[in-house]
């Protein structure tokens, strides 16, 4: 539905975007995730018609952006970041307004306006000014703004932006409901919504695609050795030899300072441990064989938040290998990369990456 | 055909809703009515006068001594107000954002262009027209020629007509309302300007070349009742070079 291809937008000497090539079947609902001057909305802005690009080609429902952009933007919806809202209409008078310069017909415009107003919830406020709407309400007249001419492709920016927790599941919900008859692009950065609403995720970065693919795999992909968590209460340093010991462990580490943990309070140690092996059922019969005081073990799992940062943060370095090869290949990246982890003394990624962040 | 008219009746729907539009006409219409007055009185006066001096009745012409000087000194007043009737029309869009809307619909940049355009002229074709009530409340009380008055009306029309059309450009080239309205006066004040110019270097040979691309000189021939198709072509030229610029310019903001 969507093909992107090599798309690159530069300002001057700034390159918002660099070669972001990617797909988008049918039916498919798919994120854009990135800090703020990733180069999300630049690229939503190239594909809705907003803004040329500076190199590259992207074709929507087979329709090339430059040579039929009439075309593409009849089956576009497109919400941008700034509401493109006029304050002195009335709801209903803004919705027709977009229907008939979106090109739906005399006869149309009342059913789609209808439609628009049910699945976006807005009955309450059809005769009122947009002027005097909450935020909220706001929001979601700018998703019915999208969504009224029926477009087969809706490239949402923030969706979310704005709304109360409330709010946003219903949006969402209105969202997975459009999957399937729609092809959805959205950018996000709550990375929760990404992994509740879409099929698949891109990770932009400084203007790259860093990562394509499904949430749970980006997960697994990304973490190239699995990480088990126990507290106990008794350590001993002949304990922590042995687990070392068993086949697949790879490091035990304690997870705070030493001496930190008298007074009572279970000692946590890390055991980094291969990916494929399962060691959790050895290491508790050693414990309790011991009597080290088992009192918690849990394998922990990458979540997409430490996916993210994991990606975004070393970007520097990961910039610069992408410059040799392929885009196609900077999503095979994190495997090689994730390897280097386990040698340093903290491998919790969360803490030490958004240390980097800041 | 229906894009078009849906730009312009949103066009025309802020337009008569805001404020500014109506403080427009509600000025230009008191500083007309002003003039008018003034004009007339001005204009009994002398024929008193004239009565008592005994000289011949004839050369008393309503038309020329009330209608003709007071639709030349309306199209002074359009210069001021003109720049603010249209300040907004693009400038604002590009404020708020929602030419983001337009620019991701299917239409044309000639649609939104002439859409806004139209809107804008039709408000001003009712602010013009509200004036009629002069020739119409002289005709009561003496013999009025209606023709010149028309003719005079349509190139106060056209002048009008051109001066929205740099105002329109004047928008397009910035999303800061003031700015738009600061240039396009000045760019319309230039225009007038350009007459005097003509006038003061009328021996030379620039000189008659300045005083036909002074706007307001082509309005002498309409206000004297003579539709000449010079003036005609040359006051549409200007308008369609206007808005082909205000096009150029909307197009080509895309690409930074």
């Amino acid at each position: 539905m969507i093909e992107v291809d090599q798309l690159t937008k530069r300002y001057g000497s700034l390159t918002a975007i660099d070669a972001v090539t990617f797909r988008v079947e049918a039916g498919e609902v798919l994120a854009f995730l990135g800090p703020n001057g990733a180069g999300k909305t630049t690229t939503m802005r190239i594909l809705a018609g907003a803004l040329p690009a500076t190199s590259g080609h992207a074709r929507v429902a087979g329709y090339d952006i430059d040579e039929s952009p009439l075309e593409v933007k009849q089956r576009i919806g497109y919400l941008p970041e700034t509401l493109p809202l006029y304050p002195e209409m009335t709801v209903t008078e803004y919705l027709r307004y977009v229907a008939r310069i979106k090109g739906v017909g005399r006869r149309g415009l009342r059913p789609a306006i209808d439609q628009a107003v049910e699945r976006c919830a807005l009955g309450q406020v059809r005769g009122r000014l947009i002027g005097n709407l909450s935020r909220g309400y706001r929001q979601r007249v700018g998703l019915a703004q999208a969504l009224i001419h029926d477009p087969p492709v809706l490239i949402l920016d923030e969706p979310t932006g704005g709304l109360d927790p409330k709010q946003i599941i219903e949006i969402r919900e209105l969202i997975k409901t459009l999957a399937g008859a729609h092809t959805v692009i959205l950018s996000t950065h709550i990375l929760p919504e990404a992994t509740a609403i879409c099929q698949r995720v891109i990770i932009i970065h400084q203007g790259r695609v860093m990562a394509v693919d499904t949430p749970e795999r980006l997960a697994t992909q990304l973490r190239g050795s699995a990480q088990v968590r126990v507290a106990l209460r008794r350590p001993t340093a002949a304990l922590q030899a042995a687990i070392a010991e068993v086949p697949g462990v790879l490091a035990v580490s304690p997870a705070a300072p030493e001496g930190a943990a008298h007074d009572g309070e279970p000692v946590v140690w890390l055991i980094d441990c291969g990916r494929d092996s399962d060691v959790r059922e050895a290491v508790a019969r050693l414990i309790v064989g011991a009597d080290g005081g088992l009192v918690e073990l849990s394998a922990t799992a990458m979540s997409l938040e430490e996916v993210f940062l994991q990606l975004t943060t070393d970007a520097p370095d990961r910039a610069a290998r992408a410059d040799g090869g392929s885009p196609d290949g900077h999503a095979g990246h994190p495997t090689e990369h994730a390897p280097a982890q386990p040698s340093q003394p903290s491998p919790q990624p969360l803490p030490q990456s958004s240390k980097d962040a800041g | 055909m229906s894009k078009l008219l849906a730009i312009f009746s949103r066009e025309w729907r802020s337009l008569i809703v805001s404020p500014i539009a109506a403080v427009c006409v509600a000025m230009f219409l008191l500083v007309t009515g002003y003039l008018f007055y003034t004009i007339v009185i001005a204009a009994s006066v002398q024929t008193r006068m004239m009565l008592r001096m005994q000289q011949m009745a004839p050369q008393l012409n309503i038309n020329e001594m009330i209608l003709t000087p007071s639709l030349r000194n309306f199209s002074v007043i359009l210069l001021l107000i003109v720049p603010i009737l249209t300040m907004r029309s693009i400038a604002e869009e590009k404020k708020q954002k929602t030419s983001e809307l337009l620019l991701t619909s299917p239409v044309t940049v000639t649609q939104i262009i002439l859409g806004k355009y139209f809107a804008v002229l039709a408000l001003y074709g009712v602010m013009l027209g509200l004036t009629l009530y002069m020739p119409l409340l002289l005709a009561r009380f003496g013999t009025i020629a209606w023709w010149p008055v028309l003719s005079g009306y349509l190139g106060l029309f056209l002048v009008g007509a051109v001066f929205l059309a740099v105002g329109l450009l004047a928008s397009a080239l910035t999303e800061n309302q003031m700015i738009a309205a600061i240039t396009s006066f000045s760019l319309l004040i230039v225009m007038w300007l350009l007459g005097w110019a003509g006038a003061a270097t009328a021996d030379s040979q620039v000189g008659p070349l300045l005083m036909s691309l002074s706007i307001l000189e082509h309005l002498n021939n309409f206000l004297a009742g003579l539709i000449d198709t010079k003036d005609v072509v040359y006051l549409l030229g200007v308008i369609a070079v206007s808005l082909f610029l205000a096009h150029r310019v909307v197009e080509s903001q895309r690409w930074r």
